[in-house]
């Protein structure tokens, strides 16, 4: 693969070593990186209240998630996100595990997927925004991108409901869906078998795509192949022990006898346990980030306007477009500053009539009082000169009164003179 | 280079459980050695150093295959070129699994002109090319799985055996090119030192890198946990490695050894008592190939990138990643909904 690729390429030759260089310590080199930096892994779980998820989780790490149970009120599907810091001798992991909570609980599940679509976007577009930083650091970025989808499936004996096909279609380009059968020891082997086969030939038949186990690898090309087989695994889980043998063992006691977790025969939890972390681990990561991430990226930065050719399919470059989106969003910024001005100066107009209108208002009153005052002023006036007039008359009629008292004395004093003689 | 990161506050609980019992999280380290395996590995080496210091020599002995023509057969009166030309050439070498593409870039009439004011110039602008060419096709919307990297992952600058100091040319070119990619000096042809010529001549050298600023690979600053440092300090005390390059073998106490023969005596390349031959491909081979590429693709192209993208302005913030843009009129940032 490698040399076709290269050869193909630029004229490149094969050469032969004459003796040992010592780059075939890379893989070493890498590894003891990789220890020092820790992995990280993130696992989503998507399947209705108490159908068993935190306890396969717990199962598959061997450790107490302490997840309490949830109740089945919840108005609507939520996802909940915990990450835990494990080690196994040297290597470190970072897991990451979400659990959705109330999924297929409520009346009306028609929106029941949105939630967990929009949570896997959300790491994608974090991822992004990360990536076309200027300043960024990727390599010390904690990647939150979901890379294993595990959807468990009730185990009805029968088919997949509309749920679950809706759910998974919404998914499979986003996530590396692997189905689950949950609480597997409540069917029997045969009606396993059918069921499997149901579930599988539904899948195909709307075209859910589930993660394949890869095969190009020659060293576990044959395991992988078996175990596509085998989907979707019926798994148990259990953290309880039961002494079985001589051994303690995980597993779940019934009067009728006792399932053991990691007995091949009961369930497929050990093929789920090789799968998902011994074999693929670093696979599921991949697919994540150069198909599911890349797809996202891809539609994100295209629908933002951003292309790689233009209509006449000459290659353009991404400064060439982001210089347009940048100009696009200028003229925009600038239209809303006009649109902003106007509409302040239209305002600052409709306030000065107002204030105009009152000023004319006031004035009115003003000249109304003014009137009023002169009025009244004037009335006072007319009565002072009547009261003068009055006065004067009396005073006139005083006088002439007077007058006549004066005459009327005089007169009789006379006539007392006249009398003596 | 230790790249870990820290303690972010963005887990809603962080704990440390340990395990009861096997679960397998060991086997991703064979996973990953499987896939390295896979994909193979592409390592560009430029050689720098005027005509005649062994640059081929060293380059094939390292690699221990006929990686470079020699400039000195068949045609020994090439003339020496009128500017500095790059010579890049690729080659698949395989080594119990691991495939290797190696390029070597040779730069042929460095430091051999009369007047080599500015001689770095066209190995600045090939350096910066090819960060440009994985730039951009990084920014491609439909990008490649893996993108082709032809970046300039180690420079080895050979120091002619003077015995002296640096001269302007070498500090005028290790200042320059020191920035933008990791540098490696050797002395070369270190055959016509004795012991203690050689290491004056080193504890000079890196007088004059020190005084001059110059940082070499390994740098002090990428250092992150104190066992790297040690491992990084002692590299640092013993640069330039003085190294002799051959692609003879002669008989040695009955076996067979790379080296030079002379009249006085054959000069062992692989003894570490002769030359430091052996310390120059452990370290660029053995032991710090990936922390090279990963200088180069973490810190170098980084720093090349955000130059880069502020040159052109380019401030995708600016503009909001949010699903809707413009036609609401509210451009805000990460909290948006993102579906496609």
């Amino acid at each position: 693969l490698f040399e076709e690729k290269m050869a193909a390429g630029q004229g490149v030759r094969p050469l032969s070593l004459a003796g040992h260089v010592g780059f075939d310590s890379l893989p070493d080199q890498l590894v003891n990186k990789s220890i020092c930096q820790g992995f990280c892994f993130n696992i989503l779980c998507i399947g209705e209240t108490g159908i068993g998820k935190s306890t396969l989780m717990d199962t598959l790490f061997n450790t107490n998630f302490e997840n309490l149970e949830s109740s089945h009120f919840e108005p609507q599907v939520k996802l909940h996100a915990q990450t835990y810091d494990l080690q196994e001798s040297n290597v470190r992991l970072r897991l990451t595990v979400v659990n959705t909570v109330g999924f297929g609980d409520q009346m009306n599940k028609q929106e029941s997927y949105q939630p967990v679509v929009d949570y896997i976007d959300r790491q994608f577009e974090s991822y992004l925004q990360e990536e076309l930083k200027i300043k960024r650091s990727l390599h010390n970025y904690h990647d939150s991108r979901v890379h294993a989808c595990l959807y468990f499936i009730s185990p009805s004996g029968h088919s997949l409901k509309s749920l679950d096909l809706v759910t998974m279609k919404k998914l499979d380009s986003k996530v590396n869906i692997i189905p689950v059968i949950a609480k597997a020891d409540t069917i029997s082997k045969s009606e396993l078998h059918k069921f499997k086969i149901k579930i599988m030939s539904e899948l195909v038949s709307n075209g859910v795509q589930i993660y394949q186990f890869p095969l190009d690898d020659e060293t576990v090309a044959k395991v992988n192949t078996t175990m596509n087989g085998h989907l979707p695994f019926a798994v148990v889980g259990s953290t309880e022990e039961v002494s079985v043998g001589n051994k303690m063992v995980k597993a779940r006691q019934y009067p009728w006898g006792v399932v053991q977790v990691e007995n091949e025969s009961h369930c497929d939890f050990v093929k789920l346990r090789e799968m998902l972390i011994c074999v693929n681990m670093e696979d599921l990561r991949e697919q994540t980030h150069t198909r599911h991430y890349e797809l996202y990226r891809r539609c994100k930065l295209e629908e933002m306007g951003f292309k790689d050719t233009d209509p006449e399919c000459k290659p353009v470059s991404l400064q060439q477009t982001y210089e347009a989106k940048r100009q696009e969003f200028l003229v925009e910024l600038q239209k809303r500053e006009d649109e902003m001005r106007q509409m302040f100066v239209q305002r600052v107009k409709e306030k000065e009539s107002e204030l105009k209108e009152a000023e004319r208002d006031l004035q009115g009153r003003f000249e109304q009082l003014k009137r009023l005052h002169a009025d009244e002023k004037a009335a006072l006036e007319e009565k002072k000169r009547l009261l003068d007039e009055d006065q004067s008359s009396f005073g006139k009629r005083r006088a002439a009164a007077q007058l006549l008292q004066a005459q009327s004395l005089t007169a009789n004093g006379k006539k007392d003179k006249d009398r003596k003689k | 280079i230790r790249l870990f990161r820290n303690t972010q506050t963005c887990f809603s609980r962080t704990s440390c459980t340990d395990l009861f019992g096997y679960v397998g999280i060991e086997a991703v380290l064979d996973q990953m050695r499987r896939k390295t395996m896979k994909v193979g590995l592409e390592f560009n080496i430029m050689v720098v150093g005027q005509s005649g210091l062994g640059k081929s020599t060293l380059v094939n002995t390292l690699f221990k295959s006929k990686v470079s023509r020699k400039s000195c057969t068949p045609n020994c009166e090439e003339k020496i070129s009128k500017t500095v030309k790059l010579h890049s050439v690729s080659h698949v070498i395989e080594e119990k699994g691991m495939k290797m593409k190696l390029t070597v870039i040779d730069t042929p009439g460095f430091g051999d002109q009369i007047n080599n004011e500015n001689c770095w110039e066209p190995i600045v602008k090939h350096i910066n090319e090819q960060y440009e060419k994985y730039l951009r096709e990084e920014l491609h919307i439909n990008r490649k799985r893996r993108i082709p990297d032809s970046r300039v992952h180690c420079c080895i600058y050979f120091l002619p055996a003077t015995g002296h100091r640096l001269r302007p040319i070498d500090v005028e070119f290790m200042k320059r090119v020191g920035k933008i990619v990791s540098i490696v000096p050797v002395i070369a042809k270190a055959d016509t030192l004795t012991i203690e010529e050689r290491q004056e001549f080193k504890e000079r050298i890196r007088q004059d890198l020190a005084a001059n600023g110059i940082r070499v690979y390994p740098q002090k600053e990428y250092d992150d946990d104190p066992e790297e440092r040690i491992l990084n300090d002692r590299i640092r005390e013993s640069i330039p490695f003085a190294v002799v390059g051959t692609d003879k073998e002669h008989q040695v106490n009955g076996n067979k050894v790379l080296g030079r023969k002379t009249k006085w005596g054959i000069i062992e390349v692989e003894n570490v008592a002769h030359c430091e031959f052996a310390n120059l491909r452990d370290l660029l081979i053995r032991s710090h190939l990936q922390d090279l590429k990963d200088v180069t693709h973490n810190i170098h192209y980084e720093t090349y990138r955000v130059r880069r993208l502020n040159e052109s302005n380019m401030n995708f913030s600016e503009l909001g990643l949010s699903a809707r843009p413009l036609e609401n009129g509210t451009a805000d940032t990460s909290e948006s909904e993102s579906h496609l």
